[in-house]
């Protein structure tokens, strides 16, 4: 039997994470903002069927970025942690902060103790009654978690994407120009145009009944992009 | 051995189930041993009187199907509640009423409710109107050691299909039998002269004005005869819940629109 070799753990944890980070930069990116009514959900995704962006309970909205079946699973975990937690005590007590929570605890245990990181980053939004009381919160690959202000970007070129959103966003953006901004910026930041069905689009709208989350469709996005 | 060999049998994550394809609430309950339970009901000893519900009824018309229930509880020979409600929105195109031991039919509702909205966000797409009645009817049938106890509850459903654009409903037997109804359903202590009732009102394809007030002079019927059955009240604001499902979706009927129904019933009433 030959003697294992021996690797630090500063290097274990720095390759895990470097292999981690090429994944999810290889990964188109997702866009989240707050605008009047809420909060708006944005991504380039040919596909009509497998969704990035998704639904976890009444207030609270889900956006993944990296391998799909990974940040699938995620979602679906969410889902399952938001309905029985609401089911056992009240709707009011399924909250963001308790889902990020989770996802962090989550994602930090199989960036430490799986065979292979999960090549994703998530993002949890939450729309408040006002502007002042949403919350936005982003978990890593390896848990870490941080609260988002305004917007935030991740997945490929999110460097890039933040440093524009910084420059031209400003509070209080009606949904038309919101997705005008988010569309410009991650054109400007990819490979130019994109179709109007390669979109995926989101909102969390603080108007809405109950379920705040609704889909829109890609010629909502077309008449935002030529209304700007 | 390597290092991520050594720390791999170290336990899963228990914060989050991501066990892989199951849309069902329930199981995920089940996972968590969370399941709604009555421990106990198979001991010795005979129950206090409990509240049950009574007279509910849905019927089919032009637009869709109206659902419509009284809102009275008893217990043996008490009232228990007056103001109880037995007609819930399952989910945005189907509605679910029910009769008999109110304490776990409320709680069946709300477990319906739950799997249908988390069938809805797993999935990305709502159960058929079948595939729901069907679920509806395992949660009848799972229910049924505790019908031997004489703890009963037999659900109502109907709602919108939105594939044959039509208004359905479906009734239901302790056993989770499960019947599609062609016009109009009734079930409860009253529910015998509600149905009698409809009998002599119905017609196919009525307006939502003549079906409303149809439903509520059922319901009207069902009280004059049954003491378990609370009629419209006006003098305290009581009327019975109504509900409608059409393509757009589901609504509730507002009171004031009932409390001038319910008047207008009571006036015409031999």
């Amino acid at each position: 039997m030959t003697a294992p070799f021996y690797v630090p753990p500063e290097q274990l944890i720095k390759d895990r994470a470097d292999f981690a980070r090429k994944g999810i930069a290889r990964g188109r990116p997702i866009v989240v903002l707050e605008y009047a009514d809420g909060v708006l959900l944005i991504g380039e995704n040919p596909s009509g069927s497998l969704h990035k962006l998704g639904e976890i309970y009444d207030r609270i909205a889900f956006a993944g970025v990296g391998r799909f079946n990974e940040f699938e699973s995620m979602r679906v975990g969410g889902v399952r942690y938001a309905d029985v937690k609401g089911y056992s005590y009240a709707r009011a007590d399924v909250t963001s902060k308790g889902l990020a929570n989770a996802y962090s605890q989550t994602l930090g245990q199989v960036f430490t103790h799986e065979v292979k990181p999960y090549e994703i980053e998530v993002m949890i939004a939450e729309v408040g009654e006002t502007p002042a009381d949403t919350e936005i919160y982003r978990i890593q690959f390896d848990g870490n978690l941080a609260s988002v202000e305004r917007f935030g970007a991740m997945g490929g070129g999110e460097q890039e994407l933040t440093e524009a959103l910084e420059a031209r966003y400003e509070p209080g953006l009606d949904l038309a120009a919101a997705i005008a901004l988010a569309v410009d910026v991650i054109e400007g930041a990819g490979d130019g145009s994109i179709a109007s069905g390669g979109w995926e689009a989101a909102v969390l709208d603080r108007t809405r009944p109950r379920r705040k989350f609704l889909r829109l469709a890609p010629d909502e996005i077309e008449a935002a992009r030529g209304a700007s | 051995m390597t290092p991520e060999g050594a720390l791999s049998n170290s336990p899963r994550p228990a914060a989050l189930d991501m066990s892989l394809a199951d849309a069902s609430f329930l199981n995920t309950l089940r996972r968590q041993d969370a399941q709604p339970r009555w421990p106990g009901a198979f001991g010795e000893g005979t129950l206090p009187e409990i509240p049950e519900g009574t007279t509910i009824l849905a019927m089919r018309y032009a637009d869709g199907v109206v659902m419509a229930g009284d809102r009275r509880a008893t217990a043996g020979n008490i009232i228990a509640h007056k103001r109880v409600q037995k007609v819930f929105a399952a989910d945005d195109f189907s509605a679910v009423a029910i009769s008999g031991t109110a304490g776990m039919a409320i709680e069946l509702i709300r477990l319906f409710q739950t799997e249908l909205e988390h069938y809805e966000k797993i999935e990305g797409t709502r159960l058929s109107l079948d595939g729901k009645a069907n679920y509806l009817a395992r949660l009848v049938r799972n229910h049924l050691p505790l019908a031997f106890q004489g703890l009963v509850v037999v659900p109502l459903f109907c709602g919108f299909d939105e594939v044959t654009a039509e208004g359905r409903l479906y009734t239901f037997d302790v056993v989770g039998g499960r019947y599609e109804e062609q016009d109009y359903a009734t079930t409860g202590s009253g529910g015998q002269e509600a149905k009698s009732f409809l009998k002599a009102a119905y017609t196919e394809h009525m307006p939502e004005d003549e079906a409303l007030r149809a439903a509520v002079e059922a319901l009207v019927a069902a009280a004059e005869e049954d003491a378990a059955t609370g009629g419209p009240d006006i003098r305290r604001g009581i009327f019975p819940n109504v509900v409608t499902v059409t393509a757009t979706g589901l609504s509730e009927v507002p009171d004031d629109r009932l409390e001038r129904i319910a008047a207008s019933v009571l006036e015409a009433r031999p």
